[in-house]
């Protein structure tokens, strides 16, 4: 329960200093539309052909947006030495990442909002039939996403090429969060009946969410005490 | 010692496989189906088998350092995966020349196919985050924690296989179908190739953790002339 408080508190920390400076959500929020815009020229896809990609698309553009801000998440801490103020206090290194990671979750979730608005009205597509469950699968994906860009964060916040080396490490390791996010996000969009593989996608989320979670507060010391 | 150990698993590895490559080319026959071509699953399962393998030992030698900070596990984990990123590859191009000859293609992002690859991005993050380090105790600290975290990955990534509609031939070898799918003749050769290989990724990682170790000798070394100076 005070893992829990404490995670609150650091989230809470994380997204005021956010509201104040916005200096991960404007760029974020920028790129995701800036790549929107971009795909419609690159492939000027058709309705049947934006329900068939607009899964992956919106992923991508999620995953991509995702990077700047993780990449701020724990470089923000640097300066100052605020980093190991945060660790020499009583806050336990697993309470630091999920509040960090909340906080990640929050301007994501934030970012997809705005995304699939932007991806709505650019492609024509209407995504409100199916609003609550595409809320879900947006939820659990993107949790899933920012568990492991608060943990990838943290142990590359102080390298040589930490914008390089965030993206090369955790885009494999989401390799099955996404194939699962995007057949879910297309049969939604699609409007199509849910097969039994869709509910198989849908615990490989919860899956992969729970385990990679778990992971991360059993090795948070490692990740975080040097 | 570790050399002699290192040469006498190459010098039997060598032996096997220049056996297995007589059987393999002047006794054995063609396959009924795909003729020659079928010769490469001596080498193609074998090196998937060692990779993967690898990385799970890998796996354990990453706990171990975690548990005990002994840097000797360190130096371990990373020859082994260094030695199983190898055999991946030559998993990944073994496969896909096999590919072109049945299927006609290079590629297809089979679910088995695709996993292998997401394998081998993985553990290629893993080396390059190595390099990205230069303080020993946190290239290590790093460089475990990566390594749980990919080996995990790489389980969700392979249970993807049993979800996904897959083109890759089922399994042929007996324990995974309980026998009836492959020649015995072409069954034993296949199981001598794999310790054959085995062996060389043995002896491989022998060489190469006495590397990593003189390296950080040599680098420990250095700074102690640095900050003596």
């Amino acid at each position: 329960m005070r893992t829990v408080k404490h995670a609150l508190l650091i989230a809470r920390k994380d997204l005021a200093v956010e509201l104040r400076t916005k200096e991960s959500l404007n760029a974020a929020g920028a790129f995701a539309i800036v790549i929107l815009v971009l795909f419609s020229f690159a492939f000027d896809p058709g309705p049947e052909e934006v329900r068939e990609i607009g899964g992956g698309l919106l992923w991508l553009v999620f995953l991509f947006a995702g990077a700047l801000v993780f990449n701020r998440s724990f470089a923000r801490e640097l300066p100052n030495d605020c980093l190991d103020t945060l660790l020499a206090s009583p806050l336990s290194a697993g309470s630091l990442l999920v509040g960090k990671a909340f906080a990640n979750f929050v301007m994501l979730l934030a970012i997809d909002l705005v995304s699939l608005v932007v991806f709505g009205i650019f492609f024509n597509v209407n995504w409100t039939r199916h609003v609550w469950e595409l809320g879900v699968v947006f939820a659990l994906g993107t949790w899933g996403i920012s568990i492991l860009g608060a943990v990838f964060g943290a142990l590359t916040v102080d390298l040589r090429l930490r914008e390089l080396m965030l993206p090369v490490i955790i885009y494999p390791l989401l390799i099955p969060l996404l194939i699962a996010a995007i057949e879910l996000t297309k049969l939604l969009l699609s409007n199509g009946p849910p097969s039994p593989s869709d509910f198989l996608w849908a615990k490989m989320l919860i899956v992969f969410d729970v385990v990679f979670t778990a992971l991360a507060l059993a090795l948070a010391d490692t990740i975080l005490v040097n | 010692m570790r050399e002699k150990i290192a040469i006498g698993l190459s010098v039997v590895a060598a032996a096997l496989l220049a056996y297995n490559l007589y059987q393999m080319f002047m006794v054995l026959p063609d396959e009924a189906l795909q003729g020659a071509i079928y010769r490469i699953l001596f080498f193609h399962a074998p090196a998937a088998m060692v990779g993967m393998v690898g990385y799970f030992v890998a796996l354990a030698f990453s706990v171990l350092y975690l548990t005990g900070k002994n840097f000797l596990y360190d130096s371990l984990a990373a020859s082994v995966i260094e030695v199983s990123l190898v055999f991946s590859i030559i998993n990944l191009v073994t496969g896909s020349l096999w590919g072109r000859i049945i299927w006609g293609i290079w590629w297809t992002w089979d679910a088995r196919l695709t996993s292998a690859l997401v394998c081998v991005l993985i553990f290629f993050g893993y080396l390059m985050m190595r390099r990205a380090v230069d303080e020993p105790t946190q290239r290590a600290r790093l460089s475990s924690a990566l390594c749980i975290f990919g080996c995990v990955d790489v389980v969700i990534v392979y249970k993807s296989i049993d979800w996904f509609r897959t083109q890759h031939p089922g399994p042929v070898l007996d324990f995974r179908t309980g026998g009836g799918k492959m020649d015995p003749a072409m069954a034993n050769i296949f199981w001598l190739n794999f310790l054959a290989i085995l062996l060389m990724a043995i002896a491989l990682v022998l060489v190469r953790t006495r590397q990593e170790s003189t390296a950080r000798e040599i680098d420990s070394l250095r700074r102690l002339a640095h900050a003596a100076a």
